[in-house]
């Protein structure tokens, strides 16, 4: 039983990034009909706006202190934050220490605007051409991406840090009355979960509640129609670009501690996200979140000793093989909705 | 016994009937008809006829043999070809080598793995190709990419590919929608000379009561998915049954 | 001749001629020159030149053809891959055992991918056949590690049995050879200054990619390749014509995964080293570059794009900064450095940067790739405006 919860907890962090990073490519997919290869890469962006912040609210002056050392542990003349300068040591500390968490306020802006120049400069060209031209531009765009980051910021992982009230682990098993240490869960872990949840919500809510979303969701469900009553809904699909552009980013900021950034880990998460995408059925909100949230677990589960000793390899595999199991069985995916992307 | 033997064919989509009880039956070598204002069945109907729905309930036999279950491939090897509502041609490819594929299909069946052979090593199916060309008055078009055609010149095309394979049955899918009046009239001239030249059975779906009566022998008159009248044009032209259901619509 | 049109009988020639010449024509400039890094001329790039245009001939039959886009058809390259080294170590050192097994192999692994992901079309067939790479990936790399090496990868080895040959046990292992001649024996001539290598390896390689081009020519004009053409254009019209696409597509799928196979089998033959990444899902994406930057749905834009990115891999992503420096010497030093600041990020180890920009200018501006780009400028130098009528597929 506490193996189970316990399984159940790892795959939400997993799950929930899937799910965040699915449910931008949905809402890209169901807005402008359009396969967005690059979305990985935006994922990856948004870590690396975090990366980016912490450097430089890092911005130093120089002080020669023997007694620190840089993050490739060399021993270095180490450098007085400006901001400790400014805000006094220990706000500035914080601040540096907080760097994860503030930089969802940086990266929020900056992805939309990514959002929006990648949807007016390129995307939009591509709404009447086919589905294999889509996928190649947007491949070859998240390639081009990921060789700018590649150029700033190095080939190597990056290590970044949750701040240090978030270290350690709470002993969630003892919270529900199961034994002490049966199930030892990490803050931060349950931090992302909860995040995603909230980001989740918010897009839905946003898409449920505002005119805003009503007039989207109505342009999901007929495009043509909405522009006839003289709605102007390409500059809402742009808008929804950006939305979608900052969730995955928002993504990528808080799963930085939990997953090192590096320039490919878009790549890494994105045929995953397909995956996931496909899944839960093309152009559906709901589908998206489950089918991250249920494959994340089901790795989780796969990554069992009991169960790997069983089945040998099964932890590397089985995404795919429920993804084949699925679509052959459910051509439209968990809640796909009729006629999308049938062909 | 017709060609085409439609018996009790019924089905259902969710709580709606959209069709019940339908029968009717195709002459050979005659011109069938079916008519009936929007929503009377009439898409449900065809496409019962050619594999892309199954009926819940009732036959559909073609020349002694069911075609329920059957996929679209295997009824057109039986001996139905079907033209679209849009033209469906193969628009990347010339206009020959659209004309070249159902001949293809007629002479080495639904399958057939030729990797090597060149076509210049496929003399008949090309002659009749070019024969089919000349005959449906585009032989001057052979080479033209077939998508930049004109749609009138499409639906010619279309017909022609259909004809190609000798088919006993031809089904025509509202065949002039959206058409120009002079696409529309070479439209009708083209099918009353194929009636005339070819032996062939037609039946014929459509919407516009110029085309039907210029070409139909029989018409059945589709409402509410239960035929109405099934008749001689002259007689439906003055059955008042009629009238009603297409004023109905307009109401 | 061979059955072939004036037309296509010319290209073949073509191909051929260059196929031959290459280790003249890839090496224009003398060695020891300045710009004798430059040169592909030498038979490790060259069998690379043929290996991956026969990869990328063998997807474009699938991909040009029918439009349905595989996103692991490395998992066929790596499948042969294996079963070529397999054959190296058991049977005999003989490459052309080995590659024919893994031609025979890639195919029935193909059968069976197909099979299943065939069911789908468009973007789900893609990513059927991405989830499919992916897992034969990570398979090959963890569980199956007795068949594959795991992450070390599958080498042959001093004492294989090598059944035909007879095991040896002391000297070195041998290398893959064609009844004695080894893969890597050459034959170097020196004239003037140039120098010409010509390798065993590579001219087996370049014999295969021939016959393997002279095939797909025969596909893209017989009424196999006609039915393909017409799946892609209007499946709905090919099934209401009376023929069931299904067999056609996975008889296409089968012979694309079957020329994977043949690359992957050629370089273990020139290489008898094979290893998971192999079948990595970036290796897919590769062989989908080529293919667009060459010319989608043309016969010889996959060979050109399969070149120009091996040129690229190894011999561009060789500038370094250095080099820029000594090119733009002759500009005063502050206009020096500015230039080499804009330049560097695009070459040397930034060339996949240049790449993926390349790459989206083609799909953005010119879809028929470098093939579409000379037929553009054929028709400017000869100064006539081609009809529409003749969109051909060469």
């Amino acid at each position: 039983m506490d193996q189970i919860i316990l399984q159940i907890l790892n795959g939400l962090d997993k799950g929930s990034a899937y799910a965040l990073i699915a449910l931008g490519l949905t809402l890209i997919f169901g807005t402008l009909g359009v396969v967005n290869f690059a979305h990985g890469a935006l994922f990856m962006l948004g870590a690396f706006c975090a990366v980016t912040l912490n450097r430089i609210l890092s911005l130093s002056h120089t002080v020669i202190d023997e007694t620190k050392k840089d993050f490739l542990g060399n021993p270095l003349k180490v450098e007085v934050p400006y901001v400790q300068g400014w805000f006094g040591e220990s706000t500035g500390q914080a601040i540096i220490d907080w760097s994860v968490p503030l930089a969802i306020l940086f990266t929020i802006p900056v992805m939309i605007a990514i959002g929006v120049i990648m949807e007016r400069g390129l995307i939009k060209h591509f709404y009447k051409r086919p589905h294999a031209d889509q996928i190649l531009v947007t491949f070859g765009l998240a390639i081009v991406l990921q060789e700018i980051v590649k150029y700033y910021f190095g080939a190597n992982q990056i290590p970044m840090n949750a701040p240090q009230a978030f270290f350690g682990s709470f002993d969630f098993g003892a919270m529900i009355g199961m034994e002490p240490g049966a199930i030892i869960y990490p803050y931060w872990r349950i931090i992302y979960f909860c995040f995603a949840a909230v980001l989740v919500g918010g897009v839905l809510a946003f898409l449920q509640f505002t005119t805003f979303g009503m007039v989207v969701r109505a342009g999901m469900a007929d495009r043509e129609t909405v522009g006839l009553l003289g709605i102007n809904i390409d500059r809402r699909f742009t808008i929804m670009f950006g939305i979608a552009a900052a969730v995955a980013g928002l993504a990528g900021v808080m799963y930085t501690p939990i997953n090192p950034p590096n320039y490919h880990m878009g790549m890494d998460f994105l045929v995953i996200s397909f995956v996931v995408v496909v899944v839960g059925g093309m152009g559906s909100l709901p589908g998206a979140i489950l089918a991250g949230l249920l494959l994340g677990i089901l790795e989780s589960f796969a990554s069992m000793r009991q169960i790997i000793e069983l089945l040998p390899g099964i932890n590397q595999v089985v995404i795919y093989l429920a993804a084949i199991v699925i679509l052959l069985t459910r051509p439209r995916g968990l809640m796909g909705r009729k006629g999308v992307m049938e062909d | 016994m017709g060609i085409l033997d439609v018996k009790d064919v019924g089905k259902r989509f969710g709580g709606l009937q959209a069709l019940g009880d339908v029968n009717l039956s195709v002459q050979e070598n005659t011109c069938h008809a079916i008519i009936g204002p929007n929503g009377a069945g009439k898409s449900t109907l065809l496409n019962c006829l050619i594999g892309k729905l199954i009926p819940d309930t009732g036959s559909v036999m073609f020349d002694g043999q069911s075609v329920l279950g059957r996929n679209p491939y295997e009824i057109n090897q039986m001996g139905i070809s079907r033209v679209f509502q849009t033209p469906e041609i193969f628009g990347d490819l010339s206009v020959l080598e659209n004309m070249m594929i159902p001949i293809f299909a007629k002479r080495d069946g639904s399958f057939k793995l030729d990797a090597v052979s060149g076509f210049l090593s496929h003399r008949d199916v090309m002659e009749q190709a070019e024969e089919m060309l000349v005959d449906m008055n585009m032989a001057d078009k052979r080479h033209m990419h077939a998508a930049s055609m004109s749609r009138g010149d499409k639906r010619r095309l279309e017909i022609g590919m259909c004809l190609s394979q000798t088919p006993r049955l031809l089904l025509l899918d509202e065949p002039t929608a959206g058409m120009a009046r002079a696409d529309t009239n070479n439209t009708i001239d083209l099918l009353k000379q194929i009636k005339e030249e070819r032996d062939i059975t037609i039946a014929i779906i459509e919407h516009d009561m110029h085309v039907v009566f210029s070409l139909a022998d029989r018409i059945t008159v589709l409402a509410q998915g239960t035929p109405l009248v099934e008749d001689t044009p002259e007689n439906i032209k003055g059955n008042p049954k009629v009238k009603e259901a297409y004023l109905g619509e307009t109401q | 001749m061979l059955g072939l049109n004036k037309k296509d009988t010319s290209l073949l020639v073509a191909v051929a001629l260059l196929v031959a010449l290459a280790p003249i024509i890839l090496n224009p400039f003398p060695e020891g020159s300045a710009l004798a890094q430059f040169n592909a001329g030498y038979p490790d790039l060259m069998q690379r030149f043929v290996i991956f245009g026969i990869f990328a001939v063998g997807f474009n039959i699938l991909f040009g053809l029918t439009g349905y886009l595989s996103f692991g058809h490395a998992a066929f390259l790596g499948a042969g891959s294996y079963a070529g080294v397999w054959m190296l170590k058991l049977l005999t050192i003989n490459v052309i055992p080995a590659i024919l097994i893994s031609t025979v192999v890639a195919g029935l692994f193909s059968i069976l991918i197909g099979y299943i992901s065939l069911r789908r079309s468009g973007i789900y067939f893609s990513i059927l056949t991405l989830a499919f790479a992916q897992m034969s990936f990570a398979l090959a790399a963890s569980v199956l590690t007795p068949i594959t090496g795991g992450e070390t990868g599958l080498q042959t080895a001093l004492d294989d049995p090598r059944i035909l040959d007879g095991a040896n046990t002391t000297g070195n292992i041998p290398a893959p050879s064609l009844f004695g001649m080894e893969m890597s024996d050459s034959l170097q001539v020196n004239v003037a200054g140039w120098l010409w290598t010509f390798n065993v390896g590579y001219y087996l390689a370049g014999v295969i990619l021939l016959i393997a081009f002279y095939v797909a020519i025969r596909i893209f004009r017989s009424p196999f390749g006609l039915m393909l053409r017409a799946i892609k254009s209007n499946q709905q019209r090919l099934t209401y014509t009376g023929l069931n696409t299904r067999p056609y597509m996975l008889a296409c799928f089968v012979i694309s995964g079957m020329y994977a196979g043949l690359a992957g089998g050629l370089m273990v033959a020139m290489d008898p080293l094979a290893g998971a990444e192999r079948m990595q899902w970036t290796a897919s994406g590769e062989v989908v570059l080529m293919t667009i930057l060459g010319g989608i749905g043309t016969l010889i834009g996959p060979v050109l794009g399969a070149g120009l990115i091996k040129y690229f891999e190894n011999i561009f992503s060789k500038i370094n900064s250095n080099l820029l420096h000594e090119w733009f010497a002759f500009l005063p030093d502050g206009l020096e450095d500015f230039v080499v600041a804009i330049i560097y990020p695009f070459i040397g180890k930034g060339w996949h940067l240049t790449l993926g920009l390349m790459f989206m200018a083609v799909i953005i501006f010119l879809p028929g790739g470098l093939v579409e780009l000379g037929q553009k400028i054929a028709r400017k130098m000869s100064g006539k405006s081609d009809d529409k009528q003749t969109k051909s597929t060469e």
